[in-house]
């Protein structure tokens, strides 16, 4: 019977399975941060556990550090203290490799994964995160856990699961100038609703996703979790083995992989089909990343009451040239080289109108792109160039919006408040978010290009 | 875990759909290194017109005096998306609640949710309106977790879906970790077989 990737990766990781129950299912990459994972080393020390494989475990922080020189100081927020060095210490005593603030490959830990070939087609990755999903671009079976499923894992190496529907996402066709993954993964939020997958695990099939860079395609996957999906998975490719090769754990020969898709008659539970060559670029009007549009369309004259008066917008009426206050440039979504070389050339030889944040993914990002004078472009636009880290994507580390202000964001997330109280937040890509910053409002970067 | 079976308890209506993990913790009330206590920050910056002085906003739904006590929130749909944080169910269970009515609710949220003791109780579109029209005036429902019973205002008694281990583990008040230990042979195997 064919069967598709998610199946086959999910076949070959099933532990146990007995009746009426979840199956155990084996996890081969545990990554986690300072966030989410004090309680869960909690929980071990009072039962007693170990970490059962902490050399398949990894950490970083990425979500409460400063991405100003400040975080090379002592802490003075005793939570961030706290938060800071309950995972340092926590790492040390159970024997985890740990990414901390001044190590050369702290970063997102969406970024860091991949970036150090930890992240492999065919595995099982979990993260206290939901944008785990990110992973899924290299053929992994990815999604985000709670706590105490970080708990469990720590504790057992498996985690249960039920098994989920299918979801193909087939995008045929060639993106026209202008128009980037982001806009692909924020059209299908736009189609499917933010809950509109639940249940299922996507797979990103078509010319125009094996069309993307590696780097495009995690962009995708880490958004599937904003249309319900659990996990969003590409097959894997000579794309996938060639960005892999090379990096510090990736495997030496790719040959293993090639079994990695599914069967041509497989069956999915559900299917979406678009053509990419009619998608323009997106932009998000409302406070889910399903309350997306094209960036020429009016806001839908049936949008939502509630996410209208919270955006302070009309229904009926175009954004594009609506003034803006802030551009963030960043998160586990956009914040790879290929997204700040994207943004880099945009803002090349132009200002800023808008207080613009460029901050990336990882140490070494910000590295390659301090390499090829990235950082100078930024700086000279008038932009602030800062150190790694989730930034302004969860308002949890000191860049935050202010009440009221408008920023495009290359973020995964518009939800209310979601940076920083009362702020309002329009989702885009790299580029459309650099043309907004060099226009002070929401901008059409295919007029710049 | 304390066992859960049968209870009763006020009810209290949020009708707002797809409210994300953001609005239930705030990212900025969540870095603590403890569960508990959180109960506190749930909902915070709709419930609060302050969260420095922590001063309620008198017509948000959870601080009027009906609602005092409430134990089952009825909420709209796709209830818990966005974020994996697990601060969220914790605050739910920190407040008080100890079910959540609503036609859905997104997945990680789910298994979280029911890993704190809290019921997702998923229901039909008519059940859902009754139960929100109950919660706006803060009747007393009762839920029976091992025959997956709820009994609204009415006297009416509706059937809810549940994940047959996750009501075991819910009605001894054991939690999956013993259960995986249990297979701690078959996991060596595993590791073993794959070298």
């Amino acid at each position: 019977m064919p069967t598709t990737l998610y199946e086959k990766i999910w076949n070959s990781h099933v532990v146990a399975q007995e009746p009426d129950c979840p199956a155990v299912i084996y996890i081969d990459l545990h990554l986690i941060h300072e966030m989410t994972s004090p309680q869960a080393f909690a929980g071990l020390r009072r039962r007693g556990l170990k970490v059962r494989r902490p050399e398949r475990t990894a950490a970083v922080v990425d979500h409460i550090i400063q991405t100003t020189p400040e975080r090379f100081q002592p802490q003075k927020d005793p939570k961030i203290a706290d938060l800071l060095r309950s995972i340092e210490s926590s790492c040390k005593e159970f024997g985890i490799r740990f990414y901390g603030i001044g190590n050369e490959h702290q970063g997102i830990v969406h970024v860091v994964g991949p970036e150090l070939g930890l992240t492999q087609p065919g595995m099982t990755i979990v993260c206290g995160d939901s944008h785990t999903s990110t992973h899924g671009a290299f053929g992994a079976l990815a999604h985000g856990i709670g706590t105490s499923e970080v708990e469990h894992v720590l504790a057992t190496q498996c985690l249960l699961q039920r098994k989920s529907k299918t979801f193909a996402i087939n995008v045929e066709g060639t993106l026209k100038r202008g128009v980037t993954a982001k806009d692909i993964i924020l059209h299908v939020c736009t189609k499917l609703g933010i809950g509109g997958a639940t249940g299922h695990v996507a797979e990103f099939r078509g010319s125009a996703i094996r069309a993307l860079s590696m780097e495009e395609r995690m962009t995708v996957g880490n958004m599937s979790i904003e249309f319900g999906s659990r996990a969003g998975l590409i097959a894997p490719d000579d794309t996938t083995f060639q960005w892999l090769a090379g990096r510090e754990f990736a495997p030496k020969s790719f040959e293993q992989f090639s079994h990695l898709k599914s069967d041509d008659d497989s069956r999915f539970d559900q299917t979406l089909a678009i053509d990419a060559s009619t998608l323009e670029p997106m932009i998000t009007w409302g406070t889910n990343p399903g309350m997306g549009m094209g960036i020429s369309a009016a806001v839908p004259s049936n949008a939502d009451k509630k996410a209208l008066d919270y955006m302070g917008i009309e229904a009926g009426k175009p954004l594009l040239g609506h003034a803006i206050d802030v551009v963030f440039i960043g998160s586990c979504t956009n914040s790879r080289l290929s997204d700040l070389k994207a943004a880099a050339g945009v803002l090349k030889g132009r200002k800023v109108k808008a207080r613009t944040l460029v901050v990336p993914g990882s140490n070494p990002v910000k590295k390659a792109a301090e390499k090829e004078g990235l950082d100078k472009i930024f700086l000279a636009a008038g932009a602030e160039w800062r150190e790694p880290g989730c930034s302004m994507c969860i308002a949890m580390n000191g860049d935050e919006l202010k009440e009221g202000e408008y920023c495009v964001s290359t973020s995964n997330r518009n939800f209310e408040g979601r940076q920083g109280k009362g702020g309002r937040t329009i989702l885009a890509s790299p580029l459309t978010a650099a043309a907004s910053a060099v226009e002070g409002k929401v901008a059409d970067v295919r007029k710049m290009m | 875990m304390q066992p859960i079976t049968t209870f009763a308890g006020r009810t209290v209506t949020l009708n707002v759909a797809n409210i994300d993990t953001d609005q239930v913790t705030p990212a900025k009330f969540t870095m603590v290194t403890d569960k508990l206590g959180l109960g506190k920050i749930l909902f915070a910056h709709w419930r609060y017109s302050d969260t420095e002085k922590w001063i309620p906003k008198p017509e948000f739904p959870l601080n009027k005096p009906g609602a005092q006590g409430a134990t089952i929130l009825v909420t709209g749909d796709n209830f818990g998306c966005g974020s994996s944080r697990e601060h969220a169910p914790w605050a739910i269970a920190g407040y008080g609640f100890r079910a959540l009515i609503s036609t859905s609710f997104a997945d990680i949220f789910r298994n979280n949710a029911l890993k704190n003791g809290i019921i997702p109780i998923i229901v039909d579109a008519a059940t859902h309106k009754e139960a929100l029209d109950a919660g706006e005036k803060n009747l007393e429902m009762s839920v029976d977790l091992p025959n997956q019973t709820l009994m609204l205002p009415s006297g009416r008694t509706v059937h809810f879906p549940i994940d047959g281990y996750a009501k075991r583990c819910l009605v001894k008040g054991v939690d999956d970790l013993g259960y995986t230990l249990g297979h701690e042979k078959d996991i060596s195997k595993f590791e073993a077989a794959r070298g």
